[in-house]
């Protein structure tokens, strides 16, 4: 792994701002608060493409934009193809002299929903096609924009709008489907771990080719927990192992802390019941008399997504 | 100028290679894919000024140029069929932006069940999407109307679609003229839009609108797309001035303009209907062909100026109009000549479905039979 981008304290990274006051997002929102740090490794030389979210949702009603830089709000299945465009065309201007200066950074900011289900098929294809530009998919574990139905990112057990008995089905892993297309570069991230989210928009930033990033970005109102602890219950997230951190090149995996020296028993997990408690969407697991199997068997998948990865890393 | 003996995919891809295209993004099908192809061999071989994307699938197509369209390239695509319908939703989005996309549609029938010839239920049954439809009815309309399409459709901010027959004309060979690429130039310089999405212009695309803003955009759409009538007039007759090429402006009367009868239809059959106006000639019955070069916008101006009073006009319509008695051409014909203060007697019929063939004496006496209806 090129170690040449170094982590950056919070204080100092840029002041610019990409996401301006009277921004619609609900109090607590993780879409606004990641975008921010988007938007300081980024910098405003930068095309923000987005589909139907609640980051379209809350950008303000026309003429007016909470978001800094040029934005393309295209159709739901329409951002790989679309971001495709922009950067190809940006490619063929610059060639043909139409545009001179340094190429704009072409990144898309899309739901689980535009990402793991309606908008996959094209998304998956501008990885095969190694097209120049960043991905990234807020995942927030629920399609929260239309009002917190289930999508192939919601895990076992959670309860949605669609899933009033808690989900039955796994979610997917994206992530590792973009590993193992062996994309330029592939993260996973948490609002609660800025410096480490920071340091892989940079690393993305310097990489041409197709970049996905993905921010695990709990939802206050879709999980059922107060809007002070966004980053709380992303922290637990990935203390508990239910969200691990690591980075990819070309299929070659690096685990990242502390997912690594937790998965390596070098460091102690966080009880999963703390994660699983501090929000409401597991609530009927934990009244449930079969409360301790359901549990075990959370814990046992973990335990199995974590041996997976520390063999995976091997190869 | 060159004289070519090719198919009309080989006219379209040559046109488009000829128009200063700056991205292209396309997927295959049937009878579309050999311009794809063709263009993928220009791009291959150096010959494209633009870039080629091939992506994996029409909604994809389409999601790909109006967005490069937005960044302000010119751009090209080309489909058929089930393509054209998969592209529904990027359709609207694409005139709802005002982006100039130009798009082939090589007109073929859509399922179930299957079918791979010819007819217009692709292309008409996305009337109301906001595109301007040209249909083409020879190798060398093909050919002129790649240029045409981009003119217009920059001028006025809306994109268009050139429609012509699978296969009929597609595939068949013919022999066409190109044009040298400075009078290419002259008449069509290479794209260059006041606004892009880029930080250098700054602002957003597709933002969400409250209701007066949304309809103020939607009516503005409706209004220009009917001004875009007078726009193509203009640039055909600036066309023919510089190449001395017509095919007809918003319509094109083939025969005296003083007919008792006019055959119209649109596409391929077109040229076929220029025989079945001789041999009503022959027959005693003055007759002449009525080519609708422009479906969207309807040619209804054009028409009631073209129609002489107590005129005949047999429709020929290459789609059904599902729960209407007759197909969207003859449709929109009554309506343009209703209240119109023109009498005129309106017949039509709704043939060559699926690409079942039309022969100028099957059309002949399909003429024969709306017209005795009609006495």
């Amino acid at each position: 792994m090129n170690e040449a981008i170094k982590s950056v304290k919070l204080a100092d990274m840029p002041d610019y701002e990409l996401v301006k006051s009277g921004t619609g997002g609900c109090a607590g929102c993780p879409s606004p608060m990641g975008l921010r740090i988007v938007g300081k490794a980024l910098g405003p030389n930068s095309i923000m493409v987005m589909t139907p979210s609640c980051a379209v949702a809350s950008i303000g009603v026309m003429p007016k934009s909470c978001y800094d830089v040029p934005v393309l709000n295209v159709c739901f299945a329409s951002a790989g193809a679309s971001a495709a465009g922009v950067s190809m065309s940006l490619d063929a201007q610059l060639k043909s002299g139409e545009l001179t200066g340094e190429k704009p950074t072409v990144f898309t900011w899309v739901g689980d929903g535009g990402t793991y289900d309606i908008g996959f098929q094209g998304i998956s294809a501008a990885a095969e096609r190694n097209d120049d530009f960043i991905h990234f998919c807020y995942n927030n574990e629920a399609y929260s924009n239309t009002g917190v139905q289930r999508s192939g990112a919601t895990p076992k057990y959670a309860t949605t709008t669609t899933t009033p008995a808690g989900k039955s089905a796994q979610k997917k892993n994206v992530p590792l489907l973009m590993l193992e297309q062996r994309v330029a570069y592939v993260a996973t991230a948490s609002l609660a771990y800025p410096q480490d989210f920071y340091r892989k928009v940079m690393k993305a930033k310097s990489i041409k080719g197709f970049k996905y990033i993905e921010l695990h970005a709990p939802c206050g109102p879709g999980w059922k927990f107060a809007s002070s602890d966004t980053v709380t219950l992303g922290r637990l997230a990935v203390k508990s192992g239910a969200w691990l951190l690591w980075e990819g090149e070309h299929g070659k995996l690096t685990l990242n802390t502390p997912t690594k020296p937790l998965a390596e028993g070098k460091m102690p997990l966080t009880e999963l019941e703390d994660y699983l408690k501090a929000q409401g969407r597991f609530s009927h697991v934990m009244k449930s008399p079969q409360k301790d199997a359901v549990i075990d068997e959370m814990k046992a998948e973990i335990r199995r997504e974590m041996d997976f990865m520390l063999g995976r890393e091997k190869l | 100028m060159s004289k070519r003996m090719d198919t009309g995919n080989a006219a379209c891809a040559l046109a488009v290679k000829a128009a200063n295209v700056d991205f292209i993004a396309a997927y295959p099908i049937t009878p579309q894919t050999t311009i794809s192809e063709k263009l993928a061999d220009y791009a291959a071989a150096g010959e494209l000024s633009g870039v080629y994307l091939p992506v994996e699938s029409e909604h994809s197509v389409m999601s790909a140029v109006a967005a490069a369209s937005a960044a302000g390239s010119r751009t090209f695509t080309a489909t058929s069929s089930q393509g054209l319908l998969y592209m529904h939703e990027i359709l609207h989005f694409a005139a709802g932006g005002r982006l100039p996309v130009v798009m082939v549609n090589v007109n073929r029938a859509v399922c179930a069940p299957w079918c791979l010839y010819a007819d217009h239920q692709d292309s008409v049954s996305q009337r109301d999407t906001g595109w301007l439809q040209f249909h083409c009815a020879s190798h060398q309309e093909i050919y002129d109307t790649v240029f045409l399409a981009y003119k217009v459709a920059e001028k006025v901010r809306i994109p268009a679609m050139i429609n012509y027959d699978g296969f009929l004309l597609s595939h068949s060979m013919l022999p066409f003229d190109t044009l040298d690429q400075e009078t290419i130039n002259r008449f069509l310089p290479p794209y260059r839009p006041d606004w892009k999405l880029h930080p250098q212009w700054g602002g957003t695309f597709g933002n969400v609108a409250a209701a007066a803003e949304y309809s103020a955009y939607r009516n503005t759409l409706a209004e220009d797309t009917l001004k875009a009538a007078d726009v193509i007039e203009e640039e055909a007759r600036a066309y023919k001035d510089l190449t001395g090429r017509w095919h007809g402006g918003m319509i094109d009367v083939q025969g005296p303009q003083d007919s008792d009868v006019f055959l119209m239809s649109m596409g391929s059959m077109s040229a076929e209907m220029s025989l079945v106006a001789e041999a009503l000639q022959a027959q005693g019955i003055k007759a002449a062909n009525l080519k609708v070069r422009v479906y969207r916008p309807f040619p209804g101006a054009a028409l009631r100026q073209a129609l002489p009073q107590n005129a005949k006009l047999l429709v020929f319509d290459r789609n059904l109009a599902y729960g209407h008695e007759g197909g969207a051409l003859l449709m929109e014909a009554r309506s343009v000549f209703y209240d119109s203060g023109k009498a005129v007697k309106i017949a039509g019929a709704s043939v060559g479905i699926g690409g079942v063939d039309l022969p100028a004496a099957m059309l002949t006496e399909k003429a024969l039979a709306l017209l005795e209806g009609l006495k």
